[in-house]
């Protein structure tokens, strides 16, 4: 968008320019070096871990081999993928579904209903671990993929932005369908909801980072190796571990990696989609 | 725009589309699990009558996630298996050490959880407290029968009048040395230190530093690993105190002659800097990539010190001081619940199972997965235990060591580490910094005593 | 039925699941929250008793000792909002504005920025946690390189707590980037032209256009960054040897204490749901605080 944009040249960049990017790469230096310092750990032999150098002398894939065989890494993969995927299924369509709803129609106990969810931004996360934490006991959700998820299957903040979003779809185009006679369903998910798809994938990818990289609750309410999350798994792998630290390099390797990847593939979208987020909020 | 749109709506429907499949992906998934699982291959499915077999009981064992306990158990089990057909046992080994406690809070209050539970030896009066385990049927563990045919340490564990639990092995601390440094320091390399000075006077020859930087290590406190159970049991002994008072309601390890033994262990740091638990990842980690020349640690560490390459170590009794030995004893030992008392068959099941476990053979079995050593004293008595090289030294200190009696070991453990550290790294005065965490500790026995009259 | 009111049955209907849902999960164990925090809450006990506002008086009693670890942990909290929150957004509003000037490779730039963010906290931490070892760890070794002694960082007391900050504030830099960068493409570029044609300079353009017009992106990041850091546990938990907010609790947080309290040996519920109580006071004012300057905002 920018390149298109070619302004008075002279010769060379001008000195401001210079500056800038001289800071920016060494900022840039500095977001990668520690990702650099975590590959090339993993890469090192067990007795190179306490010698003080940053690349491994004589590189060794071990590492990966032991970690995805002697640890449960692919199962915690896999319970990541779910939990993220379904919560941010269930976010996706629940919090526009609410948006809707709040932005489109008018009824008696709209004000308390919007009241009630507005108020839910109030209370932090930490607050419910517990009570959640107790309630999942006595459900018996305790390390079940519905106990990691069920906290966050829809989100006030989703909610807040796809209202907005929809009050940018005319009043008319529903009406329109309306008297098509199309249901109010059928209006929803066939003529509203495409139009305000920016905004959906931009919760869903915000709401699928959170989960991803979710902690606190995960850890409460999972208890054994197999059902655990990738960062608990990872920690957990880690700390026990000791001081394996091409070992738990490697594990931090295997665990961002793949995930970075598609971060850079989709980047575009997905650094909007979070400013996104951050503009209407 | 339109294209971004587009984009927008693909990456949603995809993420949409990853929901439904990766949820169904999962059950089909999931029994692949990597080798490593299939030691504790699906621990916790709810227990079903197998039609077959008819009469068939299962039972629920637990324990923390530890590589060669886990190995002993699976091994003790089968044989279990083999000669009771009617008694499955299932194996949960899958909860790391730090969470073991809460989770066992979480699955009994939701009224899941084992049969038989192992559970660390200062933790009994906490979980009596709680209510996970039952007293052990006096007929089918008759407390003299205990005290007779087991070492002493399992006494510590005798709460209320009652046994609640009872070990297949026990261990205690032990001086590690590393013969190499010992010869290139000009030392016997057969000959440890025997005396707390000679220890010092050794840990100070032993440490090397280059440029203001220590390249090896004479001594370090591992405060929290193993020093905190010898400060308490061992080195208060030795510089004239009694940790606890006789009926474990006082703690004595506030006082000057305690601080004394305090004081003498936080100089490896302050004054002789000989080492630090800071360095080289920690001391057992430096210990064994031979960066660090004595070490004091449990029975327990032997399985990873022999596997590691090119280290080429002693074991041998703590050093002593005014000839006054101690030791730190401690063990892992074995419950029945509530949950296993509320049904008969699984009660007997679980007696039997109990039974099996801790007899002398059983605990013949565990030395040579784990390197702890029998609880009962027939095994133990095993003039081969006595002879080994690296066992022998163990063996021989389990007459007198000593079973703390633990309100909270767990906080117990922090008040010395943060007392060491405040030492270490604020200059906190030794004497101070020790009475505020005997003071703390005192609280919490304090509350303990008051619900227990 | 008319059809405003078969609207109205539509609406209820379409509200039944998320409304049962915000009622079940959030706003009833809110309350649940509150209940915990005034008894005496095991849950291993069958007996849960209301203790006479026992947990807030022993909350209050360890606030007033400087030498309690809950005392410690709200300092050490309040510490690292008031390091962490006003670097993350100095730095962050200058590499925007940076990232603003620049022609080309912003996209690059902006991608290279964003990955500590899209990591998950876990990862950087243990990663971060073997830069900072003392003996063999980069930032040691680059010291060396430049003859300073060896530092303790994470392990020293007096250094614990702001090596944790950065830590935290490289991570979410990214997101600050981001969010100020799209502030600032949304200040029109007259605006600027203005300026120059009244012969301001640099400084000048950044407190007259500049910062007033980003006012509305400031105060959102303000608040949101202030109950981040708040928050902080993951970051804590792993940074530190024992998990524990160490060494001697110079890192520890008030989550952190929570979470040790309600979790840990002592299964105390009731206490830790007191300090969540306090929590949310805190986090509500600010939130308050929040409300009312991005109304004034509307408002002019």
């Amino acid at each position: 968008m920018d390149l298109t944009y070619s302004p008075p040249r002279r010769r060379g960049l001008p000195t401001p320019q210079i500056v800038a990017y001289a800071i920016l790469t060494l900022g840039a230096l500095a977001m990668v070096t520690p990702f650099i310092w975590m590959v090339a750990t993993s890469f090192k032999s067990p007795g190179e871990i306490l010698q003080p150098r940053f690349l491994p002398e004589d590189p060794t894939g071990d590492n990966y081999t032991q970690v995805l065989t002697r640890t449960l890494f692919p199962q915690w993969y896999l319970n990541s993928l779910v939990a993220a995927a379904i919560s941010t299924a269930s976010v996706g369509f629940f919090d526009s579904l609410t948006g809707y709803v709040f932005s489109k129609f008018e009824f008696p106990g709209k004000r308390i209903a919007f009241i009630l969810v507005l108020a839910t931004l109030m209370v932090p996360t930490e607050m419910l671990v517990i009570p959640w934490y107790v309630m999942a006991q006595q459900t018996s959700l305790v390390d079940t993929t519905l106990g990691i998820v069920f906290p966050g299957l829809i989100t006030a903040t989703g909610v807040f932005l796809m209202r907005q979003a929809f009050k940018s779809v005319p009043d008319e185009l529903l009406d329109a369908a309306r008297i098509d006679g199309m249901n109010e369903f059928g209006i929803f998910s066939t003529v509203a909801w495409p139009l305000v798809m920016p905004s959906v994938a931009a919760i869903c990818i915000f709401n699928f980072l959170g989960n991803w990289n979710a902690y606190i609750w995960p850890l409460i309410v999972t208890s054994k190796r197999a059902t655990m999350t990738l960062p608990i798994g990872l920690a957990f792998f880690s700390s026990e571990a000791g001081s394996a630290w091409n070992l738990i390099m490697a594990g931090a390797t295997l665990s961002t990696v793949p995930l970075l990847t598609v971060f850079v593939f989709l980047q575009r979208q997905i650094i909007q989609g979070v400013a996104l987020t951050g503009m209407k909020s | 725009m339109k294209s971004t749109k587009l984009t927008f709506l693909g990456l949603a429907s995809a993420l949409i589309l990853a929901a439904c499949t990766g949820g169904a992906a999962a059950p089909t998934a999931a029994p692949v699990a990597p080798a490593a699982t299939t030691a504790a291959a699906k621990p916790t499915e709810p227990a079903k009558p197998a039609p077959a077999a008819g009469e068939t009981i299962t039972i629920e064992y637990w324990q923390y996630n530890f590589q060669v306990r886990i190995d002993a158990m699976n091994d003790l089990i089968k044989q279990f298996e083999a000669a009771n057909p009617g008694i499955k046992v299932v194996h949960n080994s899958e909860i790391p050490n730090a969470d073991f406690q809460t989770k066992i809070a979480a699955a009994a209050a939701a009224g899941a959880g084992p049969d038989v539970v192992t559970l660390f030896n200062g933790w009994v009066p906490a979980w009596v407290d709680a209510g996970y385990v039952i007293p052990l049927p006096e007929k089918d563990f008759p407390p003299a029968e205990i005290e007779k045919n087991f070492t002493s340490l399992v006494q510590g564990t005798k709460f209320q009048g009652k046994y609640w639990a009872i070990p297949t092995a026990v261990r205690s601390l032990a001086l590690f040395w590393n013969k190499d440094m010992f010869k290139a320091a000009g030392l016997d390399p057969e000959k440890p230190p025997a005396t707390l000075d000679e220890f010092v006077d050794y840990a100070k020859k032993l440490t090397k530093t280059e440029g203001g930087k220590i390249t090896q290590q004479g001594f370090a406190v591992e405060m929290n690993g193993q020093a905190h159970q010898w400060f308490r049991e061992v080195l208060t002994r030795q510089f004239g105190e009694t940790p606890f008072s006789a009926d474990n309601k006082t703690i004595n390890y506030g006082s000057a002659k305690a601080c004394e033994a305090f004081t003498w262990l936080t100089k490896f740091e302050t004054d002789y800097k000989t080492g630090s638990n800071d360095l080289f990842d920690g001391a057992t980690t430096a210990f064994t990539n031979g960066k660090l020349a004595m070490h004091i640690d449990g029975s327990f560490r032997l399985g990873a010190l022999n596997s590691a390459k090119g280290l080429n170590f002693g074991v041998a009794v703590l050093p002593t001081r005014n000839d006054i030995k101690s030791n730190f004893g401690s063990f892992w030992t074995h419950g029945i619940t509530k949950k296993a008392a509320a049904d008969p068959k699984k009660l007997e099941a679980s007696i039997k199972f109990l039974k099996f476990i801790t007899t002398p053979a059983a605990g013949t079995l565990w030395v040579k997965y784990t390197g702890e050593l029998p609880a009962q004293l027939s095994a133990a008595a095993d003039p081969a235990l006595a002879a080994d090289p690296k066992l022998g030294a163990f063996a021989k200190q389990m007459p007198y060591s000593i079973a703390t009696f633990f309100v909270d070991e767990a906080k117990q453990r922090q008040a010395l580490i943060d007392a060491f550290d405040a030492v270490r790294l604020n200059k906190v005065d030794p004497c101070k910094a020790l009475a505020d965490a005997a003071k703390k500790d005192q609280a919490l026995y304090d509350d303990f005593w008051a619900k227990h009259k | 039925m008319t059809l405003k009111n078969r609207r109205i049955l539509w609406a209820y209907l379409f509200l039944l699941i998320p409304l049962t849902f915000f009622i079940v999960v959030r706003t009833g164990p809110t309350l649940f929250a509150f209940d915990i925090s005034l008894r005496n809450y095991n849950p291993m006990a069958a007996d849960k008793p209301y203790n006479d506002f026992a947990n807030f008086a022993r909350l209050f009693k360890d606030l007033a000792d400087p030498d309690h670890v809950t005392r410690k942990a709200f300092e050490n909290t309040f510490k690292y909002v008031l390091i962490g929150m006003p670097l993350q957004l100095s730095i962050g509003l200058l590499f925007a504005m940076l990232l603003n000037t620049i022609r080309r490779l912003r996209t690059l730039y902006r991608v290279i920025y964003f990955i500590p963010f899209v990591t998950s906290a876990v990862a950087v931490a243990w990663v971060w946690r073997s830069l900072y070892m003392p003996d063999f760890g980069l930032f040691n070794l680059i010291l060396e390189l430049f003859g300073v002694p060896s530092q303790r960082f994470l392990l020293d007391p007096a250094q614990s707590l702001p090596s944790v900050t950065a830590v935290v504030v490289w991570q979410g830099l990214g997101y600050v980037i981001i969010i100020f960068l799209a502030g600032l493409q949304g200040i029109p570029e007259t605006f600027y032209e203005a300026a120059r044609v009244d012969g301001a300079n640099r400084w000048k353009i950044f407190t007259k256009v500049t910062l007033p017009l980003l006012n509305p992106t400031l105060v959102y990041l303000l608040v949101l960054q202030t109950i981040a850091f708040l928050r902080m546990f993951a970051e804590v938990v792993n940074l530190s040897r024992q998990g524990d907010g160490g060494p001697v609790n110079s890192t520890t947080t008030v989550v952190l204490r929570v979470f040790r309290e309600s979790f840990g040996s002592s299964l105390n519920m009731g206490y830790g749901a007191a300090i969540t109580v306090m929590l949310f006071v805190i986090i509500m004012t600010i939130s308050l605080v929040q409300m009312r300057l991005t109304q004034r905002q509307v408002e002019y």
